[in-house]
C-alpha cells in the first residue's frame, strides 16, 4: 500500500499547476465578466451588477430553473432508491440467472452517447403511446423516467463502491443476535452507507440539472427545461445574463463541496483524537 | 419439524425479497435502456412519411396476412452520401485525438495526486471533479469568451503585440479539441487515479535501488500496473466523445462533422426519424467493442474483483 509520500519530481508540479489552471481559468472568466458592465462579454467596462437583477427578472430562464430543480430531485431521489438495490445486487447476490446481463445494463448507461439515449428513449415513449396509450404525451413525466434511467448507472458505482468497502460481519452481528435481513438493512447497512447515498443523489440532482440533449429529445411543449433555456440564447451569442447564473451555479456547487470537504475533515480529526485517546490511557 | 418450516419459511421469504430486490431495478433497466433499442432498430427499418408519428409501420397486417415490409434504404443511404461517411469518421478522430489529449494531460496530475498526502489527495481530487458537478453547457460557453476573434485570448495577442489580426481559433477543429478534453479531462483523471493510488510504492523502491532510472522505473512498473485504469479512462472519454453533440454545435463551425450533430439535425431540422434511427444504430455497431472492453473493467471494478 502506498502510505507515505513519495518523491514528486518537478514535471510532476507542474503538469498539476496547468492541470488546474487549465480546469479554472475558464470558470474565472465567466465569474469575473458577470460583473461586468457592458453587454460585450469580453470587453471590460466597469463594476456592476445589473446583469444579476436582469437574470431574476427574466420570467422564462427563472421558471426553467424551478421546473429544472423540481426534476433535479425527483430524479435523484428515484435513483438513489434504483441505484442502491442496484448496488446491492451487484455486491452482495453473487450468482443469479440473468446477472451478466444486469450488470451490462447497469454500467452501458455510464459511456452510451447522450443522442442515443434521447432518441432511443423518445422513440420508446411514442410507440408505448401508440400501443398502450401511455404516455400519452410527453412533459416532465418522461423527462423524469429518462433522467432517472441514466443517473442509476451513476449512483451505482458511488455506491457499490461503498457496499464493498463495509465491513459485512457488522451485518452478521445483527443476525445473529436474531435481526431479520429488513431490519439489519435499515438498521446497521443503510447508516453506514448513507454518505455514499447523499452522494450519490447529489450527482443524479446535478447531471439531471445539467442535460441538455436527452431532455430535449423527450420533452414536451411545456417542459422546457433550464439547460434548454441556457442552450437556446448562447446559440445566439454570448450573453452577459448566463455569466450570472453560471455564477450563481459555480458559487452554490463550491459551498456545497466546501461543506462535504469541511465534514469529512471534521470526522477525520475526530478519529485521530480518538485514536490519541485510547493510545494516552 | 416445525424447525424445518420455519426454516423453509424464512428461506422462502428470503427469496421473495430477493426477487422484489433483483427485479424492480432489473425491470425498468430492461424497459427503459434495452426495449427502446429494439424500438430504434425496427424504426430504423421504417420508411420516414409525413403522419404523426412520422415513419410507416413496417409490420402491416391486410386480409389476413401479416407482412413485414424491411426497408434497407435507410442504411444505403448512410454509406452513399459521403456526409455521413465523413462525419463517422470525423467523430472516431475527433474522441480519438481527445482521448489521447486527454491522457497526456490527466496521467501526470493523477500520478502527481496520487504520491502526495492522503489529506491533500482529497482536497485535490474533489477540485478535479467540481467542474464537472457545474454545467457542461457553461463550460463550454466559457469557451467560447475565451476562443473568439474578439476573445480574451486574441484580445491578449494583440495587447501583447504578437499579432495583428485575430486567429481563428473558433468554429475550427482547435476549439472542437480543447473542449472535448476540458469537459472530459475529469473523467481520465478519476479512474487513473483511484488505480494509481493502489500501487505500491515499495516496487518503484525495489525498481531503484536495482539500479533502473526513474523513466525506465515508470515504463517497467507504473505504466503496466496501471493498465486497467487508462483502459477505463479512455473508454470513459473516448465512447461518450464519439457521440458529442454540445460541444462541437457550439465551438465547431459548419466545416467540423461529427455524427452527434448529424444525428440531431436529422431528428430536429429534417425530422426524418428513420434515418436518425440509422444513424444511431451504426454509430451503437461501432461503439460496440469499446463499449464491451469498458464493460469488461468496469465490471470487474464493480463486484471488488482485482
Amino acid at each position: 500500500m502506498n502510505n507515505g509520500p513519495a518523491r514528486i519530481s518537478k514535471f510532476s508540479y507542474a503538469a498539476l499547476i496547468v492541470g488546474f489552471i487549465f480546469l479554472y481559468a475558464p470558470m474565472l472568466s465567466l465569474v469575473i465578466y458577470s460583473f461586468n458592465e457592458s453587454r460585450l462579454v469580453t470587453v471590460w467596462a466597469g463594476f456592476s451588477t445589473k446583469w444579476y437583477g436582469e437574470l431574476f427578472n427574466d420570467q422564462q430562464i427563472m421558471q426553467a430553473a424551478w421546473r429544472s430543480l423540481q426534476l433535479a430531485a425527483f430524479t435523484a431521489t428515484a435513483s438513489t432508491i434504483l441505484g442502491t438495490l442496484s448496488a446491492i445486487v451487484i455486491v452482495r447476490f453473487k450468482r443469479f440467472r440473468g446477472r451478466t446481463a444486469f450488470t451490462a445494463m447497469i454500467t452501458a448507461p455510464l459511456v452510451m452517447p447522450e443522442v442515443i439515449t434521447g432518441l432511443s428513449l423518445l422513440l420508446l415513449f411514442v410507440s408505448l403511446g401508440q400501443w398502450i396509450g401511455w404516455p400519452e404525451g410527453r412533459g416532465m413525466h418522461t423527462i423524469w423516467i429518462a433522467h432517472v434511467t441514466f443517473t442509476v448507472a451513476f449512483v451505482n458505482v458511488v455506491i457499490s463502491s461503498r457496499l464493498q468497502e463495509m465491513d459485512i460481519s457488522l451485518e452478521e452481528a445483527a443476525m445473529d443476535l436474531g435481526a431479520n435481513r429488513v431490519k439489519t438493512f435499515f438498521t446497521i447497512t443503510l447508516p453506514i452507507i448513507s454518505p455514499a447515498l447523499i452522494s450519490g443523489w447529489l450527482l443524479a440532482f446535478t447531471l439531471s440539472l445539467d442535460d441538455l440533449v436527452v431532455a430535449s429529445f423527450v420533452s414536451g411543449p411545456s417542459s422546457t427545461t433550464l439547460p434548454m433555456v441556457v442552450f437556446s440564447s448562447v446559440r445566439l451569442g454570448l450573453s452577459p445574463k448566463i455569466n450570472a447564473l453560471a455564477t450563481i451555479l459555480i458559487s452554490l456547487v463550491s459551498i456545497a463541496a466546501f461543506i462535504g470537504w469541511w465534514l469529512m475533515w471534521r470526522k477525520e480529526r475526530q478519529r485521530l483524537r480518538d485514536i490519541q485517546d485510547i493510545t494516552s490511557i | 419439524m416445525k424447525s424445518l418450516f420455519n426454516s423453509l419459511r424464512a428461506s422462502s421469504s428470503f427469496k421473495g425479497m430477493h426477487w422484489l430486490v433483483t427485479g424492480f431495478p432489473y425491470v425498468w433497466l430492461l424497459l427503459f435502456f434495452v426495449v427502446p433499442f429494439l424500438i430504434v432498430l425496427k424504426i430504423s427499418f421504417a420508411e420516414a412519411a409525413i403522419a404523426m408519428p412520422p415513419f410507416t409501420d413496417i409490420l402491416s397486417y391486410a386480409e389476413q396476412k401479416l407482412t413485414i415490409n424491411l426497408n434497407f434504404g435507410n442504411y444505403a443511404y448512410l454509406f452513399e452520401d459521403a456526409l455521413y461517411v465523413d462525419a463517422y469518421l470525423g467523430s472516431l478522430k475527433f474522441a480519438a485525438v481527445s482521448t489521447l489529449l486527454c491522457l497526456l494531460l490527466g496521467y501526470p496530475i493523477a500520478y502527481t495526486i496520487a504520491r502526495l498526502q492522503p489529506a491533500v489527495r482529497n482536497v485535490l481530487l474533489m477540485l478535479v471533479v467540481l467542474p464537472s458537478w457545474t454545467s457542461l453547457l457553461i463550460r463550454v460557453y466559457a469557451w467560447v469568451g475565451i476562443l473568439k476573434d474578439n476573445g480574451f485570448i486574441n484580445n491578449f495577442l494583440m495587447w501583447l503585440g504578437v499579432i495583428d489580426q485575430p486567429l481563428q481559433i473558433m468554429y475550427t477543429p482547435v476549439s472542437v479539441y480543447i473542449g472535448i478534453v476540458y469537459a472530459y479531462l475529469p473523467f481520465m483523471v478519476l479512474p487513473l487515479y483511484s488505480n494509481l493510488v493502489k500501487h505500491d510504492v515499495r516496487l518503484l523502491e525495489a525498481a531503484s535501488d536495482l539500479g533502473a532510472k526513474p523513466w525506465m522505473t515508470f515504463l517497467t512498473v507504473t505504466l503496466p500496473l496501471s493498465r486497467a485504469g487508462i483502459i477505463a479512462g479512455a473508454m470513459l472519454v473516448f465512447i461518450p466523445a464519439v457521440g458529442e453533440f454540445v460541444i462541437p454545435e457550439l465551438l465547431g463551425g459548419p466545416s467540423v462533422l461529427m455524427i452527434g450533430k448529424i444525428l440531431w439535425q436529422e431528428f430536429f431540422n429534417n425530422r426524418d426519424w428513420p434515418v436518425a434511427s440509422a444513424v444511431a444504430m451504426v454509430m451503437l455497431a461501432i461503439l460496440t467493442v469499446p463499449i464491451v472492453l469498458f464493460h469488461h473493467y468496469q465490471a470487474r471494478d464493480l463486484e471488488g474483483r482485482r
